[in-house]
């Protein structure tokens, strides 16, 4: 595996850095080298808070990533800091219940995820995080599914409630993710 | 705190980010004086003065040089991941101990707020170390240890100050600590960077590859005692002819480097400071750059 790079930027209280977490733990049982790395201090009071997940067989060198191969967009404050950013040939994941521009670059794969409606509709808007994350797996295949899941299943709220329906959204992002990517082949 | 708790024998550590780590100058000049074996991490920010709270590497000379007054040294240790802060963690208490000096750990905002996964050994084997007979554990039935650093009389300050510099002299022979990374025969350039600042040129040295140049990597692991001479043998190996250190501050190991080389070498300089951390793409500029530069002067001649 060449090494995976994603960002995940957006309000403070969103869910990034825990997003980027279970991202991070799910590539170390999946026996990868990760590291992850947020942004703090100042950078949060400008309206992004962001994390970056490197994941990769090999020894991962800097962990400083400018142009990441992924990139999961919260707000539209991220989406303007962020949207030039991704490499090209990468992935863009907006946030389209925030944030009502899309990307008109040509060579990325833009995914548009109404993350907010899909969670509201789940009855907890807070798992917003954990759809996009389903829809990050989805659209890059990094990891296996099934590894997140566990990690959830360790590292998430053991109330049955809130785990079966984070359980539930993720597996909704992916298939979300999955869908819109064949039915852009299609075009 | 730390000199109190030093002195009844038990290990101490403690932790701070550049100016607090200011703060307590003062009182590791007055450990170091006493000989009192603790452990201090600096988890660097911008300086001077409250700077910013993003990563910075400008305490180095605070660090190797010695923020407090006196004839003393730090034993500095930089790790560049968090596998090798934790080694070199268990390492700091041991060698701590053996010297009887304040051992200084340094690492950055990235360091200091980045999450990987690490393995702790299952059984530290330490090796053993002498007792600590110097120690404040209750003078009941012996004569009382004294811990201290004032010594009036010259003689015995002189005395004093000698005893440390022979400790700092055996740990250059015995604690030196570095690694290198890609070297090899075609390398024309040499980088020189420490802690998060050497992941950084392994990723920009990794991507020059793909470009088709070679370079190599310097990285001190200890920064006192500094690696003079093995930087000195890599540096005037005959293909190498310039070196690049690389650091978050304005050139300040840059200046050891230069003393390591004694002139055999041009040492260049790349940094930037107040938290901005430079991505492997501005370290490629820069050896792009130097090699470019020297393309130029070889047609010149």
């Amino acid at each position: 595996m060449e090494q995976f790079e994603v960002t995940l930027a957006g309000f403070g209280g969103q869910g990034i850095m825990t997003a980027g977490q279970l991202l991070a733990y799910s590539g170390m049982k999946a026996g990868k080298k990760v590291v992850w790395l947020p942004s703090y201090g100042p950078e949060m009071r400008g309206g992004t808070a962001y994390c970056t997940v490197v994941i990769s067989d090999q020894n991962i060198g800097s962990p400083v990533i400018n142009n990441p191969y992924c990139i999961c967009v919260f707000n539209r404050p991220s989406f303007d800091k962020f949207e030039p950013r991704v490499k090209p040939n990468g992935i863009l994941i907006v946030n389209s219940s925030l944030i009502n521009v899309s990307s008109q670059r040509k060579d990325i794969t833009q995914l548009l995820i109404p993350a907010n409606d899909i969670a509201l509709k789940a009855g907890n808007v807070k798992t917003a995080n954990i759809i996009i994350l389903g829809a990050l797996i989805g659209a890059s295949k990094v990891l296996d599914l099934k590894i997140v899941k566990e990690i959830v299943k360790e590292k998430m709220s053991k109330k049955k409630e809130l785990l079966d329906l984070n359980l539930k959204v993720l597996k909704q992002g992916y298939d979300l993710a999955i869908e819109e990517l064949s039915q852009k082949e299609k075009v | 705190m730390l000199f109190g708790a030093a002195s009844t024998g038990k290990r101490v550590f403690t932790t701070s980010s550049s100016p607090g780590i200011s703060l307590m100058q003062e009182a590791i000049s007055y450990m170091a004086g006493a000989q009192l074996p603790v452990v201090i991490v600096n988890i660097m920010r911008g300086g001077p003065g409250l700077g910013g709270i993003l990563p910075a590497q400008s305490d180095y000379f605070q660090s190797t040089k010695g923020g407090g007054h006196g004839d003393y040294r730090l034993l500095v240790l930089a790790p560049s991941s968090i596998q090798e802060a934790v080694d070199l963690m268990m390492l700091s208490f041991h060698l701590a101990d053996k010297y009887r000096n304040p051992v200084m750990m340094i690492g950055d905002g990235m360091i200091g707020q980045m999450m990987e996964p690490v393995e702790f050994p299952d059984k530290y084997e330490e090796p053993e170390l002498p007792p600590k007979t110097w120690a404040a554990t209750g003078a009941k039935g012996r004569p009382a240890h004294i811990i201290k650093s004032l010594f009036l009389d010259p003689i015995a300050l002189d005395k004093n100050s000698w005893i440390l510099h022979e400790k700092y002299e055996r740990m250059k022979k015995e604690e030196i600590r570095f690694e290198l990374y890609n070297h090899s025969p075609k390398n024309e350039i040499m980088l020189i960077a420490y802690g998060t600042m050497a992941r950084i040129c392994q990723t920009a040295i990794d991507a020059l590859k793909q470009e088709g140049i070679s370079i190599g990597l310097f990285r001190p692991i200890t920064l006192f005692p500094f690696p003079e001479k093995q930087i000195y043998k890599e540096a005037t190996k005959e293909n190498i002819r310039e070196l690049l250190v690389v650091e978050m501050s304005t050139a300040q190991m840059f200046e050891d480097v230069e003393r390591a080389v004694y002139g055999k070498k041009k040492v260049n300089f790349f940094g930037r400071t107040g938290g901005i951390v430079p991505p492997p793409e501005e370290v490629m500029e820069h050896v792009k750059m130097l090699l470019n530069k020297k393309s130029k002067d070889k047609k010149k001649a």
